[in-house]
């Protein structure tokens, strides 16, 4: 015999089938049945956030750090338009999160109602799918369909809409939880096509200038095993996107560092001279491509990717496969070993010994050795408090960052050995992500290490959270590289505008960090030199603050600038290195 | 090269997956010059048909885009082979005096049916190919036209080229 249970039951029941944790939300009237629903359970854990779009975020912190689905609650009317900018930032770097949002009843929808907006239709643009509750029965099977959606093929966001009468209390139904969904028009690719793959491995075999190039899809489709031994195999040089960074060690000799805008000369201009390029579950974003006219003029592109529309969306693919990355790796693996065991000589090990030899050239002149200017009570430079972290936390931590220079600053400093460590919105770049993503990842790892390398501008976007931080005892640590300015906006400002800094100062408004970390039981420290910042770091890093949040404010050089940076509408080799004179 | 191009879609018949698929067109730029839509043979299931113009990577990411959306099943392309389109029309257009005659031989012409009649107007329908209509208005001229409704290209594969589940 089935249960009989009311729609919020069953809505919560569906949850615990799932597997559930946590749910990050903020009731409201249209989710108060909900609500109630998790008052009388214990298995998954509700988390009271202090503003929607930060549950949104720590939904998706978990998910990029575990795997798993981050769930939200939200109310309607306000409380969903305040989970968009979150829904937004996981759609655009394929997050699997899955929103329930509250709705008014279905006999007022469309009449205007209190606290009514049109969910399905504002999220529309920016989930990967959407469901509206008609009827209470279809709770189970809609929740089972919106983790599939979320976490199958291309992950991403998946909205259920939840009229409030669909979870009246007195209505009672059959509560099964499907075991198995299909969904006829929904059939993810789960395997290579065969003929493409073998294609592949021979333009990878008979490269004389190959790069490996891989993004976020290395690490969302768990490949990183599979391309640390395509790369042991062949001994070609990789670099990764900003969303791919972890997915192959940032420590490994055949390592480049990150691609693009900010990316390091050596991975640039290997980009730029390269005869094959190997792109692995990224999509040749404009912030990598530069100029898509001047891409690698020399390159044939090899594209493996599970979004078949991402594949030939900005630059053509010479040889494109769609499938997940871990099973067409593992598949190129088998066949660049088999060839290679037939033919040792199948690799052309001069051509490719010339080409280690230019990238160790172009490698030492990275652009990444700003720290070598300043020292001792010099002003502190964002570069070293990013190398200071990675000492404190023997580059074992789980990083967040907000938008800006701080995010270039943690992505080229920071080195990431494993996947899922470094969790930013590389995507929509939303600031105010940084924190809120943090204690989603702390939720998932009580006992972890996790940073968050923030602005004092991005911070502020979601500062509330502090309290939620207090409420749950999250000990995340927080580095705010505090430079009193929006850094990347007046960057842009310094190099393209003159000088002329157009609302991206505070004018000496902002708060003192320390005292306000305080004022929520929070400790916080200040670093404005280099000494400060050791002793800072050995006290942060420390067991004495192992179960406390901490918040530094690393009080940076306001001058800096993140280098190496792409020269607008230029090809990959065409980059500024460092300050120009004339911009000073 | 830019060309016209008449793609079909089949989808679940269902609330919100024609607001997908229209808004997919406006989100990412993509024009659409006509739309049809309605339930197929197998109510469960809804045809589109639109055209567009686009060059050879916009009509690829066009099909790959509408490919992703969850509800849609098919998508071809059917300028890429042989195929039929027609699109229906109705037109008042003025009909008085010696344009009376004219206008009723015009319509003859096309093959077109006169299906209302008022002392001083014919309402003709018209089906064909988008060209025919156009060429019929024109015939017409422009001035004689009252007013006109188009329900937008629908399209089907020649010959043994199907498109279902």
């Amino acid at each position: 015999m089935a249960e009989m249970l009311s729609g919020a039951d069953m809505l919560i029941r569906a949850l615990q089938d799932e597997g559930v944790e946590y749910l990050f939300g903020y009731p409201g009237g249209a989710s108060l049945h909900i609500y109630d629903a998790i008052f009388k359970q214990q298995k998954v854990e509700h988390v009271l956030v202090r503003h929607e779009q930060a549950a949104t975020h720590m939904a998706d912190g978990y998910a990029r750090a575990t795997g798993q689905p981050g769930v939200v609650l939200v109310t309607s009317g306000p409380g969903a338009t305040n989970a968009i900018t979150g829904i937004a930032t996981a759609h655009m770097d394929s997050t699997p999160i899955v929103v329930i949002s509250g709705q008014v009843p279905n006999p007022q929808i469309g009449t205007d109602a209190f606290q009514e907006t049109d969910m399905v239709g504002i999220s529309r643009p920016v989930v990967k799918h959407s469901f509206l509750i008609r009827e209470a029965s279809q709770i189970p099977e809609v929740v089972k369909k919106a983790f599939y959606i979320a976490t199958t093929g291309r992950p991403g966001p998946v909205v259920i809409d939840v009229p409030k009468d669909s979870t009246d209390p007195n209505e009672t139904f059959e509560y099964r939880y499907p075991r198995k969904v299909a969904l006829r028009s929904y059939n993810p690719t789960l395997r290579g096509h065969s003929g493409q793959i073998r294609k592949a491995v021979r333009a990878l075999l008979t490269a004389k200038r190959p790069v490996i190039y891989t993004g976020g899809g290395v690490v969302q489709g768990n490949a990183s095993a599979e391309l640390r031994e395509l790369v042991d195999r062949l001994d070609y040089p990789v670099t990764n996107t900003l969303m791919g960074l972890g997915g192959f060690p940032g420590t490994d000799r055949r390592f480049l560092g990150m691609l693009g805008m900010h990316g390091t000369f050596e991975a640039n201009m290997a980009m730029h001279h390269a005869d094959v390029i190997f792109a692995v579950g990224a999509r040749f974003d404009d912030r990598v491509t530069n100029n898509p006219d001047k891409f690698c003029p020399d390159a044939t592109i090899v594209h493996l990717d599970i979004d078949p529309a991402s594949i030939s969306k900005i630059i053509r693919a010479d040889i494109p496969i769609v499938g997940p990355a871990a099973a067409v790796l593992r598949e190129m693996n088998q066949v660049v070993g088999k060839s290679l065991d037939r033919n040792p000589d199948g690799i052309d090990r001069d051509a490719l010994a010339d080409w280690w030899n230019r990238i160790r050239r172009w490698r030492s002149k990275h652009g990444l050795d700003h720290d070598q200017r300043h020292r001792g009570d010099s002003p502190l430079l964002p570069q070293q408090v990013v190398q200071a972290v990675y000492r404190a936390t023997s580059g074992d931590a789980y990083v967040t960052s907000d938008v800006g220079q701080h995010q270039m600053f943690a992505a080229q400093y920071y080195k990431f050995d494993e996947p899922r460590r470094w969790i930013n919105s590389g995507g929509l770049g939303t600031m105010g992500f940084g924190l809120p993503a943090a204690m989603g990842v702390q939720f998932a790892y009580p006992d972890a290490t996790v940073v968050c390398i923030t602005g004092e501008g991005s911070f502020m976007m979601n500062m509330q959270e502090l309290s939620t931080c207090m409420q749950y005892a999250l000990p995340v640590k927080i580095i705010n590289l505090n430079n009193a300015a929006l850094g990347m906006v007046k960057q842009w400002q310094d190099m393209q505008y003159g000088g002329r800094l157009s609302h991206s100062t505070y004018r000496d408004a902002l708060p003192d960090f320390v005292d306000l970390a305080g004022s929520f039981g929070h400790a916080g420290f200040r670093a404005s030199s280099v000494k400060e910042l050791d002793e800072v770091m050995s006290e942060v890093f420390s067991p004495a603050y192992k179960d406390k949040l901490v918040f530094v404010d690393a009080c940076i050089d306001r001058e800096e600038h993140v280098y190496p940076m792409a020269i607008k509408g230029g090809a990959m080799n065409d980059m500024v290195l460092e300050r120009q004179p004339a911009q000073a | 090269m830019s060309a016209r191009r008449i793609i079909a879609v089949l989808l679940e018949n269902e609330a919100g997956a024609l607001s997908r698929i229209v808004g997919l067109f406006a989100q990412r730029n993509y024009n659409i010059e006509t739309l049809t839509v309605a339930p197929t043979e197998d109510e469960t299931l809804s045809r589109l048909t639109l055209t567009t113009f686009g060059d050879e990577n916009t009509i690829e990411q066009i099909t790959k885009q509408l490919n992703k959306l969850i509800e849609v099943f098919k998508v071809v392309d059917l300028t890429e082979g042989d195929h039929l389109e027609r699109e229906i029309m109705m037109v008042k257009v003025r009909a008085e005096g010696a344009r009376r005659p004219e206008v009723k031989r015009t319509a003859d012409i096309f093959r077109g049916q006169i299906i209302d009649v008022t002392d001083n107007a014919y309402t003709v329908q018209l089906t064909g190919p988008s060209e025919k209509l156009d060429a019929f208005l024109r015939a017409v001229g422009e001035s004689t036209v009252i007013e006109a409704v188009r329900s937008g290209v629908s399209g089907i594969g020649r010959g043994d080229k199907i498109l279902s589940l």
